[in-house]
């Protein structure tokens, strides 16, 4: 348990120093609304509708492509923590569990999964 | 109250909380990113049972993908606000099934298990599961693991077979 205490320690401090900010601002800064500072930010120009719109679906597939090699990767993790002890066969297995990926990557390549339109 | 149950009580809170955000909150965004917390809480409570290798799983896949996953369903919505939440019940037969085969299941493994017990969990010395998860995944567990890349395989090319279904274009306008 002792090695968390840094990660402990970071969320602590992470979070503290954000509340901090965000009193300080409150207190401190000037605050002189007006409607021009009120409207939405868009990049200057007077906002032209809701942002609250329908997002295209082609995010969608990005994000579950996405999720998948996540898991990949959490395959990765207990075999690089003790990759020594494993050796040679070891090494050949995830070889082979990466080139099965890699099957399914090229996959998605030829058939244009990751191209826009 | 040492240490230990205070940061306990600390996940606890984070995970109950939050989760009731997800429940009663009538802005779906909100509940989406409440639910970063409550995966998050979990992940420290998963810590906090020596559970390393859990707690990294919970928060690569869950925090990083699942709920990414979710929050791109929320945007692919159109009210996001103020929603009515309305859940009747159907299927009783068929869910009260479902959930007494579950309910046996999970009781059959909580039953059967070798609960490691200890009085004072906080004073077990740190050991990293992740060590001997990767050993038994690559000595004994082998074709498991790569099973396992092959359904990741099908995933990756059931998720292409969807994404390439152009033959519909959708009405929405595509926003870049």
């Amino acid at each position: 348990m002792q090695s968390y205490i840094p990660i402990f320690l970071m969320i602590g401090v992470s979070a503290f120093l954000g509340i901090v900010f965000l009193v300080l601002q409150r207190f401190l800064g000037p605050h002189r609304p007006n409607p021009e500072k009120l409207s939405t930010y868009e990049s200057g120009m007077p906002p032209v509708k809701s942002a609250r719109e329908r997002f295209s679906v082609k995010y969608y597939m990005v994000a579950v492509l996405f999720i998948l090699f996540d898991i990949e990767v959490i395959f990765l993790y207990p075999w690089a923590v003790n990759f020594r002890a494993l050796g040679l066969f070891g090494y050949v297995e995830m070889i082979l569990f990466i080139l099965i990926l890699l099957v399914g990557y090229l996959y998605i390549l030829k058939k244009g999964a990751l191209q826009w339109d | 109250m040492n240490m230990y149950e205070i940061i306990f009580y600390f996940f606890a809170f984070i995970t109950v909380a939050s989760a009731s955000v997800v429940v009663f909150s009538r802005n779906i965004i909100y509940a989406a990113f409440s639910l970063l917390f409550t995966f998050f809480g979990v992940a420290g409570i998963y810590v906090l049972l020596n559970a390393d290798f859990l707690a990294i799983t919970q928060l690569l896949i869950y925090v990083g993908g699942i709920l990414v996953l979710l929050l791109f369903g929320v945007m692919l919505t159109t009210n996001t606000v103020n929603i009515d939440i309305k859940s009747g019940s159907m299927n009783v037969l068929a869910a009260a099934s479902v959930v007494a085969a579950l309910a046996g299941l999970l009781g059959g493994v909580f039953w059967t298990s070798d609960w490691f017990v200890s009085k004072q969990m906080g004073e077990l010395p740190a050991q990293t599961t992740s060590k001997e998860i990767g050993t038994a995944l690559i000595t004994t567990h082998v074709l498991p693991f790569e099973i396992a890349s092959v359904i990741l395989l099908v995933a990756i090319v059931g998720a292409a077979m969807m994404a390439r279904r152009e033959g519909i274009k959708s009405q929405i306008p595509s926003s870049k």
